[in-house]
């Protein structure tokens, strides 16, 4: 009986707890660490079917909130500055942000809202958002791995994941011809969040 | 003969004139015509280098231009009113000015993540700094309305020429295409 009461006043005591930290534990808010270049928007496409070109976005933001207890109950959303594209070629680059390609004037961000997350395993979850490229918004799904999190030495709580898809440049409204080899570019994401 | 006198252009002039203008044409259309060109196209590669290689030619005759304009004396301006005097000043001023800016903003465009201007495997200019995206586009955009600009101007410029030959019927135009023998 006496255990009973103590154990059901620790109850409330958590309850308050979390109550108070605004339901922390449960789901918790992380800035991805774009500022400390922890955060990475990749992309590789093939050319002429001979190799493979890579470049990134330098600029971009996002945060993500991520509930331990219910992974499905995460969230993710990005927002990325179309024109910061680098494929390390200032004439490729202007290229692609001209009217054959991103038309960055017009369409300045890129964002990703995620709609559902599915666990699929340990590590792994299908992240499924509302992909909006050069105005158009269309249905994109990540494989998402997690990498790991804990404290870092500097005070901060951090927590990592990669993931991947892919695009067809068509399905955005891209349709300048780079042949049938380069219809579809392969997307890699390795972000880092802190905790908020 | 190669120097300008108070009546007739020499040869360094006549030269430096015509030589510039089979360039800013040549360059202008290829310019137009290059940047619409498909991927797979043959030229896609090749026309950027020669517009390139020939834009820095353009840019050392122009610099030796003006600076043959600033040293030696210019024939004397034949027109009635000073008003077409001024406005004849005016235009050539500012046809070195458009022939300046063309260049600058062509190298800025090649040059804006910090690489080398080169074509054909040699380096033209190099690298002296980087700018950031939307001040790279500006130079592009920059670049080819400075090339109408150009071409505009320098299609009065034209026009002002055939009305002194044609309607006034003095050696303006003819004095810049021979030299009249002594």
């Amino acid at each position: 009986m006496k255990r009973n009461v103590r154990s059901s006043l620790g109850l409330v005591v958590v309850g308050f707890a979390l109550l108070t930290s605004g339901m922390a534990q449960a789901a918790e808010t992380y800035k991805m660490d774009t500022e400390g270049s922890h955060a990475f928007i990749q992309f590789k496409i093939q050319h002429l079917g001979f190799s493979w070109l890579l470049g990134r976005f330098n600029t971009f933001d996002g945060e993500f909130v991520l509930d331990q207890k219910n992974i499905e109950n995460s969230k993710v959303k990005v927002t990325i500055d179309v024109a910061s594209v680098d494929s390390n070629h200032g004439e490729r680059d202007k290229h692609l942000r001209g009217k054959d390609f991103f038309e960055v004037e017009k369409y300045p961000e890129a964002t990703f809202v995620s709609t559902r997350v599915e666990k699929t395993g340990e590590k792994t979850a299908k992240i499924t958002g509302d992909f909006t490229l050069k105005g158009v918004t269309k249905p994109v799904t990540l494989d998402a791995e997690y990498i790991g999190g804990g404290k870092d030495p500097w005070g901060g709580y951090r927590q990592g994941f990669e993931a991947t898809t892919q695009l067809k440049l068509k399905d955005f409204g891209i349709d300048y011809n780079l042949g049938p080899a380069s219809e579809v570019v392969d997307i890699y994401i390795s972000v880092e969040g802190i905790r908020q | 003969m190669f120097i300008n006198t108070e009546t007739q252009y020499g040869v360094v002039s006549i030269v430096l004139h015509w030589l510039s203008f089979l360039l800013v044409a040549a360059l202008f259309g290829v310019g137009l015509y290059m940047v619409d060109l498909t991927y797979y196209d043959p030229l896609y590669h090749e026309l950027p280098q020669w517009h390139k290689l020939f834009g820095v030619v353009l840019a050392v005759l122009s610099l030796a231009r003006i600076l043959w304009r600033i040293l030696s004396r210019s024939p004397t301006i034949l027109a009635a009113a000073g008003w077409q005097v001024a406005a004849a000043r005016s235009v050539h001023w500012a046809l070195y000015l458009l022939l300046l800016l063309l260049p600058l903003t062509g190298y800025l465009i090649s040059t804006a993540e910090g690489s080398d201007l080169s074509a054909f495997g040699w380096t033209l200019l190099p690298g002296l700094f980087e700018l950031s995206p939307a001040l790279a586009d500006w130079a592009g955009s920059l670049h080819l309305w400075t090339a109408w600009g150009l071409i505009g101007l320098a299609t009065v410029h034209a026009l002002a020429a055939f009305k002194h030959h044609f309607v006034d019927r003095d050696s303006t135009l003819i004095r810049m295409v021979y030299i009249k023998g002594q």
